[in-house]
């Protein structure tokens, strides 16, 4: 018996168990509704919950004590190996060995008894744990049909465990959220230990590359962040300055002008923009929208214009983020009550009057929120800057001129090989954990502001 | 009182895409008149007030045939303007939509877009003086620069009447003006519309008999589209001439 094959049978008798329970409950149903209290699928679901939750709960519980007791096992077999590295080396030899994915034998007088040990023990084990959870599922699934009686509250129980599932799923995401800024925060504060703050954040000279032998040259490295932070906000100015007026009159001509008819043919178009995976944007922005800056360049003679510029990153960036203003501002334009478009229009004014005197300012805080969005957007995206913006950390706010992005600078710092406490390492962090920090207050803000102009036609 | 013709509708048939809406409708309405609308819902009354500024526009499908005519001008014709229309004939929703502004910008909002006014202080006297022929000046002339969505439901619907007077129009359509109201609301819009119509054209969609008997000159009963029988509202109530008209008003149907 496999462990596949377990689950199989586990999930079988729950289904089996389900119609079961669904049954007997549909036949007290037919004898007087009336007295019954739960629908025969609640009865159902109750059975199949009851019928699977004891046996994935002791499935699990026994992999993992089963794990722990073979690992101090077959660590005594190795005793005599002194390095606690060449032990764990040696019990993870014997379990790829047992599980066929090595045909090495190690070098240790031990290690064939080991395998021999490992071998009859999980074979053991996983008979033993066939037997219990199937044995046990039997049980609860007898139970469970026994419980499918006229008075008993499945409904309710079904309802609780719902609920309860819902909690813990919200509970596990915000967990998730909490570890990932903390995590962010560690390796922050351990950077922070061999930089300063402030010359992190006030100095001007980003070049983290460090020596690798005494006397190369730029051995020390240099963290200030400023050029990587402006070079991002240019970028994403570029990119709002691209998206947003594109954006906003093709939300107005969607909600206001368009008929129903191209409306609902245009919109799902322009939400087909947000689906195109970024790195395609990326391919864009170098094949097609950079050969096309970098000729207009040259005929009209601008200086300093390279092939990774400012431009165009932020424009394809600005492509990529239209679709989020479109389709934000659009809703929020659609959320002016009609009765307001109508009272302006029986006053004589023309659409457009209307829309720029009654229904932009009516639906202004949704339309600024979505511009926040978009931008934090604009700031957190990474391949397409990757693609078409280049690593050079200069200090400029020429759009010719090629920057770099924080998203940039962490991909860079982080590819290949690295050392895990080098300065040039954990900067990373650091940026992150700037970025994050942005984005956040960027979205608070965004999110503020929309929830208040919910509230105003709620 | 003098009886000079100020709307006239000859022959209108009015389509919803192929739904008919309006069956040949004849109508006269007389200036310094209120008349009232009748009839039970989806009979066309609102449909039939909405083409008297051609609000019907602002639907798709609707297509008209037919004359509306104006002093004598037939708004149906290409060569009408809306905008100018829309001036001439204000009009007041169901439901009070004060725009999201202040008091003030709400009655300033028609006189601004047209440029009715030289000067500030010309603004300001239309703004009090529109509210004051709305009966609303005295309770509102402290809240001036607050909200105007922040006036309780009866004093929005008088802004909004207020509103519809401050671009000085002839004829003013009110669509079921009180079915949003408490009683006493209804009451000062009732006596509001009394005071109107030594200067202005009414025409008033209602629901409520009483409401038409009270405050309105004529009645027009309309029933699935058709135009049944119009006449003074002193006769329409107490000796109408068709069998329809009789069992709607003793509450027979609708």
């Amino acid at each position: 018996m496999t462990i596949e094959f377990l689950i199989l049978t586990i999930l079988g008798l729950t289904a089996y168990s389900f119609f079961l329970s669904k049954r007997k409950a549909s036949a007290l149903n037919a004898i007087n509704p009336l007295d019954v209290h739960s629908q025969p699928h609640y009865h159902g679901l109750f059975s199949a919950i009851l019928t699977i939750a004891p046996a994935i709960i002791l499935l699990f519980l026994w992999s993992w004590l089963e794990n722990s007791i073979f690992k101090t096992n077959l660590e005594s077999y190795f005793s005599d190996v002194v390095d606690p590295y060449k032990v764990s080396f040696y019990v993870s030899g014997v379990k790829s060995f047992v599980a066929g994915a090595s045909d090495t034998l190690m070098n240790h007088s031990n290690f064939s008894s080991a395998v021999e040990y490992y071998e009859t023990s999980t074979k053991m084990s996983l008979a033993l744990k066939s037997i219990v959870i199937v044995i046990i599922t039997l049980i609860t699934f007898r139970y469970s049909l026994n419980l499918v009686t006229a008075k008993f509250k499945a409904r309710d129980l079904v309802e609780d465990i719902v609920i309860r599932t819902m909690k813990y799923a919200s509970i596990f995401a915000i967990f998730i959220t909490l570890g990932i800024v903390l995590s962010l925060l560690f390796e922050t504060l351990r950077f922070f230990e061999s930089v300063a703050v402030t010359e992190f954040l006030f100095g001007t000279h980003w070049s983290p590359q460090m020596s690798i032998r005494e006397g190369q040259v730029g051995s020390s490295g240099s963290f200030g962040a400023v050029p990587v932070f402006t070079g991002t906000l240019l970028i994403s100015l570029i990119a709002m300055l691209v998206a947003g007026p594109i954006g906003l009159f093709s939300a107005i001509y969607l909600s206001q002008y368009a008929s129903n008819r191209v409306r609902s043919y245009a919109k799902p178009i322009i939400e087909i923009l947000a689906g195109i995976p970024t790195v395609v944007y990326g391919f864009f922005a170098v094949i097609t929208v950079g050969p096309f800056f970098r000729d207009l360049g040259i005929f009209f003679n601008i200086d300093g214009f390279s092939s990774e510029s400012a431009l165009i990153a932020g424009s394809v960036l600005g492509i990529m983020i239209i679709p989020f203003i479109a389709s934000l501002t659009d809703d929020s334009l659609s959320a002016v009550p009609r009765s307001l478009k109508e009272g302006s229009l029986a006053m004589g004014a023309t659409l457009s009057e209307t829309t720029t005197r009654v229904i932009i300012p009516a639906s202004f805080h949704g339309i600024v929120g979505s511009f926040l969005l978009a931008f934090s957007r604009a700031i957190g995206e990474t391949m397409i800057v990757v693609m078409a913006a280049g690593f050079a950390a200069n200090l400029t706010a020429n759009p010719f001129n090629a920057v770099t992005t924080v998203t940039v600078q962490i991909v860079g710092l982080l590819t290949g090989d690295q050392e895990f406490d080098s300065a040039k390492t954990m900067s990373a962090f650091a940026l992150a954990f700037v970025l994050f920090f942005l984005t956040l207050i960027l979205n608070i803000i965004s999110l503020s502001i929309v929830k208040k102009f919910r509230e105003q036609y709620e | 009182m003098s009886e000079s013709l100020k709307i006239a509708v000859k022959n209108l048939d009015v389509f919803y895409g192929k739904k008919q809406a309006l069956f040949d409708v004849n109508l006269n309405i007389f200036a310094n008149e209120v008349t009232s609308l009748i009839g039970p819902s989806g009979c066309g009354k609102s449909t039939l007030i909405k083409c008297f500024n051609r609000m019907n526009d602002l639907v798709e499908i609707c297509k008209y045939n037919g004359q509306v005519l104006i002093d004598g001008e037939n708004i149906n014709d290409a060569s009408t303007d809306p905008v100018s229309l829309r001036t001439r004939v204000g009009m007041v929703f169901q439901k009070p939509n004060p725009f999201p502004k202040s008091v003030y910008e709400n009655i300033a909002y028609g006189p601004k877009l047209h440029g009715m006014y030289k000067n500030k202080d010309d603004l300001d006297e239309i703004v009090v003086s529109s509210l004051q022929k709305a009966g609303l000046f005295n309770e509102v002339k402290d809240r001036l620069f607050e909200p105007g969505t922040g006036l309780s439901g009866g004093q929005q619907q008088r802004l909004c009447i207020a509103r519809a007077l401050a671009v000085n129009p002839e004829i003013i359509l009110m669509d079921e003006p009180c079915s949003a109201l408490d009683p006493i609301a209804t009451a000062k819009i009732e006596e509001l519309i009394e005071e109107l119509k030594e200067k202005y054209t009414i025409v008033i969609v209602t629901h409520s008999m009483q409401q038409a008997a009270r405050v309105s000159n004529r009645t027009a009963y309309m029933h699935m589209g058709e135009l049944v029988e119009t006449g003074l509202t002193k006769n329409i109530f107490s000796n109408p001439e068709h069998a329809k008209t009789q069992d709607y008003i003793t509450g027979r149907i609708g």
